[in-house]
């Protein structure tokens, strides 16, 4: 049973290609995150606005991007859209669903983080002559940020990882993609995808501490 | 001057100030006392219109405060406003708190409102804690600090909620001292207490409400020597 030969040298040989993918794999979550953290202000503004439409278009969205698998939502901007004559490249297509799963639990952030800032602070601002949008601008979103930050932190870090179910849709230039098809010619799947694996834990946490670091820099009180 | 004529105000059924006049002169300091419930502090939140009003009028300096074209966030830069709760705003520091409203609302520059805020701020006894957040500090240096935030814009009227119910007791008593300082230097004052002895001490004139009607006024001697409404002898007989 444990007759298997490790072959760690054709792994690491393969180090610098599999790196190249890792830099894609960024570029894709850090790209999902700043369209998702766009829409999903948006959302929080269509639920707020009080028009019945806006409120149940995001609302929806929100649903479907929280309760549906991720997979589920690359594969339709891939083969779902594929089918009504829009054809996006795996490349855009991952990005898409990504994207459209960051705004939906973003949103949802930033609902709660605004729940939390109580009502009496805009009271406050407003009773010495602040319009509501200057209350809102600086006394209730700088503490709304602090609270959803970290939040965003763990979206961003989960948007890296689903980065992964690119290969699904032809996606072959991130870290999945480039492990995968390293894999299909060598067979050594579990030197290829230990390494991969390495490699998406050191982002995620790089990615995990850097926030940290931020945080504790930006939220001094 | 502010002139409150025949306002009334209800929550839903209840009926929270049934006609209330009162008219409040320049440099006058007015207590309001009374039960819970009774639309003292219902009153304060409309005369600077943070809560609408159902009936009647509120003038301040001929200005009508619910009136439609009244310009609210103007007027209330004259009138200020602290509340039982202080909400500090904890994402600024002490000296933050206090310059914002200059700033933004004012326009002041940095300076400017760095030098009316460190002014405020030494006059309530914060001279020390500019730089601290309000967290770090207690309800009492809170809530003076409250108090020097709404001062920073000159207001000309003052308002005070409750402004020592929230307090520890041994608190309390650093609160009432700046605002009997502000009562000395001929500020012009609506306090709602439950600080009967403050009350005595600082007002021109005293306020009882009961059940959203002002059911006696007068200076402090005769409404606490002589009361003559039967429900403020109540009033007074249980909380001496």
């Amino acid at each position: 049973m444990f007759s298997y030969t490790f072959h760690w040298n054709q792994a690491l040989k393969a180090l610098p290609q599999m790196l190249d993918g890792a830099l894609i794999t960024l570029q894709v979550a850090l790209l999902s995150m700043v369209i998702g953290l766009a829409l999903a202000l948006a959302l929080t503004a269509c639920r707020l606005s009080g028009n019945r439409v806006l409120g149940g278009i995001a609302t929806t969205w929100v649903e479907i991007a929280r309760n549906t698998p991720a997979l589920f939502q690359i594969y339709m901007a891939h083969f779902g859209l594929g089918n009504f004559g829009i054809h996006l490249s795996p490349y855009t297509a991952l990005l898409v669903g990504i994207a459209f799963n960051n705004a939906g639990y973003l949103a949802e952030n930033f609902r709660g983080a605004l729940k939390a800032i109580p009502d009496t602070q805009t009271r406050a601002g407003r009773s010495l002559g602040m319009t509501p949008v200057q209350a809102f601008r600086y006394i209730v979103l700088p503490q709304m940020l602090r609270v959803a930050f970290l939040p965003a932190t763990n979206q961003m870090v989960w948007a890296i990882l689903m980065t992964s179910l690119g290969v699904t849709v032809g996606m072959n230039s991130d870290l999945a993609g480039v492990t995968q098809e390293l894999n299909a010619r060598s067979f050594r799947t579990f030197e290829f995808f230990a390494l991969a694996a390495v490699i998406y834990y050191v982002i995620a946490k790089a990615v995990t501490l850097a926030a940290r670091v931020l945080a504790s820099r930006m939220f001094r009180y | 001057m502010i002139e409150i004529q025949n306002v009334r105000k209800s929550f839903g059924s209840l009926e929270v100030l049934k006609g209330i006049d009162l008219t409040v002169e320049k440099g006058e300091v007015v207590t309001v006392i009374g039960g819970s419930g009774s639309g003292k502090s219902t009153l304060l939140t409309c005369i600077n219109g943070l809560e609408p009003i159902d009936a009647g009028r509120i003038m301040v300096d001929g200005t009508e405060v619910h009136a439609k074209t009244t310009d609210l966030n103007k007027l209330r830069r004259k009138v200020g406003i602290v509340f039982q709760q202080w909400n500090a705003f904890p994402h600024l520091t002490v000296l933050e708190n206090v310059m914002l409203a200059p700033r933004k609302v004012l326009g002041l520059s940095k300076d400017k409102a760095e030098e009316i805020a460190v002014k405020q701020l030494t006059h309530v006894g914060l001279g020390e804690k500019l730089s601290v957040y309000p967290t770090r500090m207690s309800g009492g240096q809170q809530q003076r600090m409250a108090i020097a935030r709404a001062l920073a814009m000159s207001p000309e009227y003052m308002l005070f909620d409750e402004v020592t119910s929230a307090l520890d007791p041994q608190l309390v008593g650093e609160v009432l001292d700046t605002l009997r300082m502000l009562a000395s230097e001929g500020t012009t004052m609506i306090c709602v207490t439950h600080e009967m002895k403050f009350a005595r001490e600082v007002s021109d004139r005293v306020a009882f409400f009961h059940k959203g009607v002002m059911a006696e006024i007068a200076p402090p001697e005769a409404l606490f020597g002589a009361p003559k409404d039967p429900e403020l002898q109540k009033f007074l007989a249980a909380t001496h």
